[in-house]
């Protein structure tokens, strides 16, 4: 729990900075492993076969699945597989981090075979305070992703993300 | 499956009835790439503060994802999904995801259907409101 805690000059200079494009991919394996993560039955999210009886060439990857980043150790995050070091990042040193809310907006539906690249900005910092975590750094941020060989947008995600 | 013209404002869309152990959320870090500990290390500080591992807010927003694609089948896609988190779920306990119609329109020649999607707890309290759009093919 942070008793203070305030912006800095630093902190602000990061917001509206667009990171590096990191590739992200949707494959047959990782959308079968999100939807046993979430635990869907639908047999369209694991089986061509039944993918392809509904229509679709491939299989359809869920809503709310956001591909998955390329990993590369080193330069990928150890605990939430996403790129380090590709865009500014706000030295806070808080510990505590809670999530505070997710939105997707598809241009078109995903599925296996899509190859994206991700890029990211912090869109805004608010320091609020609560009864039970204290002061708390409020991180809201936007994804973008893109089609690898066109360049269009096929999604966007949204992010609130709480440090205390 | 849903078709556009009998689509109502008011219709429910079928519960889910979800109740994530600490091996379903292991599934959830394999498939989303999430591997804070405080949804599978009961040691990590902050499950030990809080008294368990918790469910990701993000599996609990797939879940709001599930509900609507479970109801499109393959009549359609889903265009967004959000949410805010507003309580914590433990692993293991019992919750549902829920979905309503609150409007139908066209737009840009697309058939939307706006949902109100929600996870609720055993006391009934919503812990994870949100909303969805969808598109019906027709």
């Amino acid at each position: 729990m942070a008793a203070e805690f305030e912006l800095t000059d630093e902190m602000r200079a990061a917001v509206g900075v667009e990171s590096e494009p990191w590739p992200v991919e949707i494959t047959t394996t990782s959308v079968r492993a999100f939807a046993r993560g979430v635990g869907y039955t639908d047999p369209k999210y694991y089986d061509l076969d039944a993918a392809r009886a509904e229509g679709y060439d491939t299989l359809p990857a869920p809503p709310c699945y956001l591909g998955t980043p390329v990993f590369i150790p080193g330069k990928s995050d150890p605990t939430f597989s996403g790129p380090r070091n590709t865009g500014p990042s706000i030295r806070h040193g808080l510990k505590g981090l809670l999530d505070g809310g997710t939105e997707v907006v598809y241009e078109r539906p995903l599925k296996a075979g899509d190859k994206l690249y991700m890029t990211s900005k912090i869109s805004g910092l608010e320091v609020k305070e609560s009864k039970g975590l204290g002061k708390m750094l409020v991180v809201t941020s936007e994804q973008t992703f893109t089609e690898q060989d066109s360049g269009d947008v096929v999604m966007r995600t949204f992010a609130q993300a709480i440090y205390y | 499956m849903p078709k556009f013209a009998d689509v109502n404002v008011g219709d429910e869309l079928p519960t889910l009835d979800k109740a994530p152990d600490r091996a379903q959320l292991v599934q959830y870090c394999a498939g989303s790439g999430d591997f804070n500990p405080l949804h599978w290390d009961q040691s990590f500080e902050q499950a030990k503060q809080i008294g368990d591992n918790i469910v990701h807010g993000r599996m609990k927003w797939s879940t709001l994802g599930q509900v609507v694609s479970d109801w499109v089948g393959g009549s359609g896609w889903v265009k967004s999904v959000s949410c805010q988190y507003r309580g914590m779920d433990m692993q293991g306990a019992a919750w549902q995801a829920k979905g309503v119609v609150t409007a139908k329109r066209e737009d840009g020649g697309r058939k939307l259907v706006d949902i109100d999607v929600w996870t609720e707890n055993a006391a009934g309290q919503k812990t994870t409101p949100g909303k969805a759009v969808v598109v019906l093919n027709d």
